[in-house]
């Protein structure tokens, strides 16, 4: 019971960091095909500005509490996928530090340099988020002692690209939309008609991705057995209706949080498919981890969910806060403030 | 070289690059929130404008820590994925703990600060740097109580081959935690200090802004005097917890070779770790380690030969940080002392300022130093007595871990020249000219 308990919020931490993180990245990545001039720039960093870091903690907090309720998962995830971590990790390292570094100088060199490392930075992890998830949801070829027996091409295989380009079309549209939110005038009517564009394309990717999935990976099975499961995947597609309609209608909030409610759901999706597996194995189901062999101690647990239950509340509240805080559109005249970054 | 020597520099690497800018972080956060404060108590501006000067300078660094911490957390699944798998029924919580109670709330504080200026009153807005600073301490507290346990296991059971937690509270209340907590941010604190007040002597020596200057530097004399003055104490009774749990790494901190009652201290010593002695011993004080060490001059300290060889640390090393660090504790004491007398008149003391802006790398050395000696003291055992290191690394690829470590070189050099250069233009600019802010929300009014 503990177990699934943690089972369900590791897949939930997993889903929040991707909805939250996701357009960031998803902003970062358009850039340039955002921005036509240094002032659209600086105006896309501070949409993301006072988030990004925040949003990245959910991410931490997720690799944790892999670590902390399954440490075998934790073990062998991390150290199977170990050169696709290393360059989410480099990638994420050249994305933080343009938001402090770009505005520091005012080279321009030096703003394209950073400009280009928040680009790739933003780009890479989306794609290779989705890479390793369509692989996890796949199975991996590890063996009895959860060895990897594979390389990082391994993991570039059809339904693990398909899963890459997944992401990055979900994170994209939603990072368009963020910007939609949180900008006026000529910067806003592109991420507007951005985000109109963007979406056909994440249906066709979508729709590709869960017939390969039927093929390709067990997560059906579960809904099969339970039907009423079914309706996750069904909101995470009428979400992505949704987000069309309010795209249409030109109502930006709405837009976003049903862009949000789709990649929560298409995240779960996957999750409550995988269960029990954490990380199933493609060489003998027997060698998959589950959340039966990989499981701290129930009282680690314990006191684990003590610690959530407690201090997770308290964590959102003020993360609501701090958005509500920064919920304005951003104006030329924030720039003027010179805050620091 | 193999998997496990490669994982082990590429963790070295990333530890130490990681802890050149966290202690600033965490000393730094507070000395902030204390100029803040004075501002809103006090209404004077230059309060806020020290705020804000400061303020730049630690969000270069504060990025730097939170975005290089990230590989720690990472490294421990993809270099050390034997260690987590071992461990991770405590050491895991640990970490997932810290993330929960403290990254949150600095990162989230910490962007409502930076883009706050003109949203929140005042008040609300000092808060809000108070609660990066509680949170990034927080954050080395609970990340120290891991590694307290790494050099001192308690509060578990070994069952179905890994260490399962039995008692949480033993855990994050055993002594040598807190000890190392203290040692650890009493040493953050000393070096957020010197940095202040080295940068404050810069302006001072150039008669700018001197009345500004000389308030930081003030401010973080008294900070930095009275944390120097606790190292020391807490220090030694840090390294009596360490003589009682961790003999090997006592000896190898004074190359301590011979077990024996009343053992002496040589103020010089040269280690010959291939012969079992020193090659050279002079200055000797009769029955002082084992005074110092034990608090009774007759005690006896267990030397090195009574180790077996592979369970005993690199010598030379652990003993060469240990004087280090402690001789930089001592010197940091008589800087501080020596500056409390002529803080009332700095500007005539030039001589001293130099001395003080020269000082600005010296608690950076002592705190590598410091690491030096806990975790090169520790080894052959990533879990002290449980689990080597050799048993510790993952089945991963040389080549895998050969172009990580490259990567790792590379990315943070060329980070750390940037971080340094950043930090040093905005420090050597000086603050943002005496005015007073004219948007709503800021400013005096609400004060």
């Amino acid at each position: 019971m503990l177990e699934t308990i943690w089972f369900t919020l590791w897949g939930i931490l997993w889903a929040v960091y991707f909805m939250l993180d996701g357009f960031d990245l998803g902003l970062g990545t358009l850039m340039p095909a955002l921005a036509k001039s240094d002032l659209d720039r600086r105006l896309i960093y501070r949409a993301m500005g006072p988030h990004w870091d925040g949003n990245e903690v959910w991410l931490i907090t997720a690799g944790g509490v892999t670590f902390a309720a399954f440490p075998t998962t934790y073990a062998v995830m991390f150290s199977s996928l170990y050169s696709a971590l290393m360059l989410i990790l480099f990638a994420l390292i050249f994305r933080g530090i343009s938001f402090a570094f770009r505005d520091a100088l005012p080279s321009p060199a030096w703003k394209a340099l950073w400009d280009w490392c928040l680009t790739i930075g933003s780009f890479l992890p989306a794609l290779l988020f989705g890479v390793a998830f369509a692989n996890i949801f796949q199975g991996i070829p590890i063996d009895a002692q959860g060895i990897y027996q594979g390389t990082l091409f391994t993991l570039l295989n059809p339904h693990g690209l398909a899963g890459g380009v997944l992401f990055v079309l979900l994170f994209t549209l939603h990072g368009s939309l963020w910007l939609a939110v949180k900008s006026a005038g000529d910067l806003h009517q592109r991420a507007a008609r951005l985000a109109a564009g963007l979406w056909p394309a994440l249906l066709i990717v979508a729709v590709l991705f869960l017939l390969a999935t039927w093929r390709a990976t067990h997560l059906y099975d579960n809904y099969l057995h339970h039907p009423v499961l079914f309706l996750i995947p069904l909101i995470a597609v009428a979400a992505l209706i949704a987000t069309r309609v309010f795209i249409h209608r030109a109502a930006w909030w709405p837009a976003w949080f049903a862009s949000s409610l789709t990649i929560v759901a298409t995240t779960l999706f996957g999750v409550v498919g995988l269960f029990p597996n954490l990380l199933p194995s493609s060489l003998n189901p027997a060698y998959s981890l589950t959340v039966y062999n990989s499981a701290s101690t129930p009282l680690t647990l314990k006191i684990m969910l003590g610690v959530a239950l407690t201090f997770v509340p308290v964590v959102i509240a003020y993360q609501v806060w701090a958005h509500y805080l920064f919920k304005d559109k951003i104006q030329e005249e924030d720039l003027a403030h010179e805050e620091a970054y | 070289m193999d998997a496990l020597m490669l994982s082990r520099l590429q963790f070295a690497v990333a530890t130490f690059f990681h802890f050149l800018f966290v202690p600033l972080t965490l000393g730094l956060s507070i000395l902030i929130a204390i100029m803040e404060t004075i501002y809103v108590r006090t209404g004077n501006e230059d309060y806020r404008r020290l705020a804000r000067f400061w303020g730049r300078i630690f969000i270069v660094n504060f990025t730097i820590g939170v975005l290089t911490g990230i590989t720690l957390e990472f490294q421990f699944g993809t270099n050390w994925s034997r260690y987590s798998r071992y461990v991770g029924d405590i050491f895991g919580s640990l970490l997932a703990i810290e993330a929960t109670v403290a990254f949150f709330l600095e990162s989230t504080f910490l962007a409502v600060w930076v883009f706050g200026w003109n949203r929140l009153s005042p008040r609300l807005h000092a808060l809000s740097i108070w609660l990066v600073a509680l949170a990034s301490n927080l954050s080395a507290l609970w990340i120290l109580i891991a590694n307290a346990w790494m050099q001192h296991p308690v509060g578990y059971v070994l069952r179905g081959g890994r260490a399962e937690l039995q008692d949480f509270l033993a855990v994050i209340t055993q002594p040598f935690a807190w000890q190392i907590f203290f040692h650890t941010i009493s040493g953050a604190y000393i070096l957020a200090g010197f940095f202040v007040m080295g940068l404050s002597a810069y302006h001072l020596l150039r008669k700018q802004e001197t009345a500004f200057f000389a308030k930081s530097f003030r401010l973080a004399l008294t900070f930095a005097l009275i944390f120097s003055l606790a190292e020391i104490v807490q220090g030694h009774f840090h390294a009596g917890e360490v003589a009682k749990i961790q003999p090997a790494k006592l000896a190898a901190m004074e190359s301590h070779w011979h077990t024996q009652t009343g053992a002496p201290m040589h103020l010089f010593l040269i280690p010959d770790e291939s012969r079992d002695r020193n090659l050279v011993e002079f200055g000797t004080i009769p029955d002082a380690l084992s005074l110092l060490a034990f608090h009774s001059p007759q005690a006896t300290v267990k030397g090195l030969k009574d180790f077996p060889k592979d369970e005993r640390p690199p010598v030379a090393l652990t003993f060469l940080a240990f004087r280090l660090m402690v001789a930089l504790g001592f010197l940091f004491v008589v800087l501080t002392v020596v500056g409390w007398f002529k803080r009332h008149r700095l500007e005539a003391s030039p001589g001293f300022l130099k001395v003080m802006l020269y000082a600005i790398p010296l608690p950076y050395v002592a705190l590598q130093a410091g690491w030096i000696v806990t975790e090169v003291g520790r080894q052959p055992w990533i879990v002290y007595g449980l689990m080597k290191t050799a048993d510790a690394v993952s089945p991963v690829a040389v080549s895998q871990v050969g172009v990580s470590l490259a990567a790792f070189i590379a990315v943070y050099s060329l980070l750390g020249v940037a971080a340094f250069y950043l930090m040093r233009k905005f420090a050597l600019q000086g603050p943002e000219p005496a005015v007073a802010p004219t948007h709503s929300g800021g400013g005096l009014k609400n004060a």
